[in-house]
């Protein structure tokens, strides 16, 4: 499994779990990220918002020096809002020639358009690499009640997508299951987040959040698993904020999907990036990482902790 | 329930019309206003024009109450609207352009949100690549919301999350070029589909 690796804005920076979980889960089961050339912001919804020209040519632009640098590989990016710009990009560059040359001129360079994009989570979710993801597999995350969420960017459109259901998608319920964690079935797997209107207009958009949280607890859910880097931010670094205003406060960590394989992987919280979180994980990692019950009638020896987990 | 005075409308006000219908790539004759779009906004409590209305309203041939709303700016493209259109409206694409032509007409009507969307583009015009701590210091800046999640700061520094070096392509003046000439193509010599 060798892919073009498109890392976006983040992922050095407020996205940098998802960074260190994701390229330790790579590593582990062969897949191989190669990270594009001079590659630039997507433009995300807010060159979407400016030109529709510049919302196409800014990815257009990353994916034609890939083509330049002769690297003929399919194009892998974590972040869902970069899976969104890319894959749009695609998909109007190969709806007619005119669309490609319109993006040919406004970029000075040739794209012909000929690789694919998938975000982290479709790669992932391929038979090819749930293969070696069970085999690394070494713990199971005992039973933890984990709530998929998956956002707007990989579900819609699903034209352009080209990936899961976008109501009730089940990829990342998937490979919960397969790390041992039990998948929570509720209703907001693809509502907003709010993206960054939690920053152009929090008074409106404090709620999305609010309200993916509620249906989780409502469901039974002990931890959200995410696939964007602004979901996460949004969801973990705000739910003290939100919390404030509540009688009853919601306790739920938030991790990247990438984090909770990697732990049952065998990987330490520091190095999955686990201990940077704002939102308090200790909870839901010590339940996951809990030794199995002997099977013997006389069982009440289950909370001793594993000793090199150090957690937020 | 309001009232509109449909014969205020001009033969400018249906060019208009035409012209954002045509980027977005939109018939408005195929919505029957079933509302479904927007009974699943999640942010339709903030819209002063239910997205169902923005189309009703301009099925009516009222543009310019339209290039007033709020909604298009408060929509968060989450496309939600786009996915449940029982007549595959895409409603999403609809907004943006009501957006961008109010845009062109000078109008913004949630201040906020013009703001942080040209100094988003500023920012990657400038070094390719979104720094997000920059962004969020100049947002509070102009915008005037100048202690909104500076707490955070500290924290997402000591996380390694932001810190003083900025993130920028190597070919910084590709991007202004790039900018340039995007930003400068016209409209109505858009490609194919959106």
């Amino acid at each position: 499994m060798r892919y073009a690796y498109f890392p976006g804005c983040s992922a050095a920076s407020t996205g940098i779990s998802f960074t260190l979980s994701a390229s330790y889960v790579a590593k582990r089961i062969g897949l191989e990220l190669v990270e594009m050339p001079d590659w630039c912001c997507c433009g995300t919804s807010a060159a979407l918002v400016t030109s529709r020209d510049l919302a196409h040519a800014l990815p257009a632009r990353s994916l034609a020096l890939a083509e330049q640098a002769g690297l003929d590989l399919d194009v892998v990016t974590p972040c869902a809002g970069c899976f969104s710009s890319l894959k749009r990009t695609v998909h109007y560059a190969r709806q007619s020639d005119k669309n490609r040359h319109r993006l040919e001129e406004i970029i000075e360079l040739p794209y012909a358009a000929t690789a694919d994009v998938m975000s982290l989570l479709e790669v992932m979710a391929r038979p090819e690499a749930m293969e070696p993801l069970a085999a690394a597999i070494t713990k199971s995350l005992n039973g933890l009640r984990v709530a998929s969420y998956y956002g707007c960017a990989l579900v819609r459109p699903q034209e352009v997508t080209c990936f899961d259901d976008p109501e009730d998608p089940q990829s990342m319920d998937s490979l919960m299951e397969l790390a041992g964690a039990e998948p929570v079935r509720w209703a907001f797997k693809t509502e907003c987040c709010g993206a960054s209107h939690q920053i152009s207009e929090p008074h409106g958009a404090r709620r999305l959040i609010a309200r993916v949280f509620e249906n989780a607890a409502a469901n039974g859910a002990e931890a959200i698993a995410v696939a964007c880097p602004l979901c996460m931010l949004n969801l973990d670094m705000r739910e003290a904020g939100i919390n404030e205003s509540r009688a009853v406060p919601f306790d739920i960590p938030v991790f990247y999907f990438t984090e909770l394989l990697g732990l049952a992987m065998g990987g330490s919280a520091r190095r999955l990036g686990i201990d940077r979180h704002f939102w308090p994980t200790g909870k839901a990692v010590r339940k996951a990482l809990a030794p199995p019950p002997e099977p013997s009638p006389d069982n009440h020896s289950t909370s001793e902790l594993p000793q090199e987990v150090t957690v937020a | 329930m309001s009232f509109y005075n449909l014969s205020s409308t001009s033969s400018g006000d249906l060019a208009a019309i035409a012209q954002i219908t045509r980027d977005a790539g939109v018939n408005l004759d195929d919505c029957y206003q079933c509302g479904k779009c927007s009974a699943g906004c999640p942010l339709s409590d903030e819209m002063d024009l239910y997205p169902r209305k923005v189309i009703r309203m301009l099925q009516l041939g009222q543009v310019s109450a339209v290039l007033k709303s709020r909604a298009p700016w408060v929509c968060a493209t989450c496309m939600t609207c786009t996915a449940r259109c029982p007549q595959q409206i895409d409603i999403d694409s609809l907004m943006l352009s009501v957006r961008h032509a109010a845009k062109r007409a000078g109008l913004r009507p949630v201040r906020e949100a013009d703001i942080f969307d040209d100094l988003f583009m500023a920012g990657v015009r400038r070094y390719g690549k979104s720094n997000e701590a920059l962004l969020a210091a100049r947002f509070n800046l102009s915008s005037g919301h100048l202690f909104q999640d500076v707490l955070n700061a500290p924290k997402m520094a000591k996380r390694g999350m932001i810190g003083p070096s900025l993130h920028k392509v190597k070919d910084r003046a590709a991007m202004r070029r790039l900018f340039g000439r995007a930003l400068r193509t016209t409209e109505g010599e858009k490609g194919d589909g959106i």
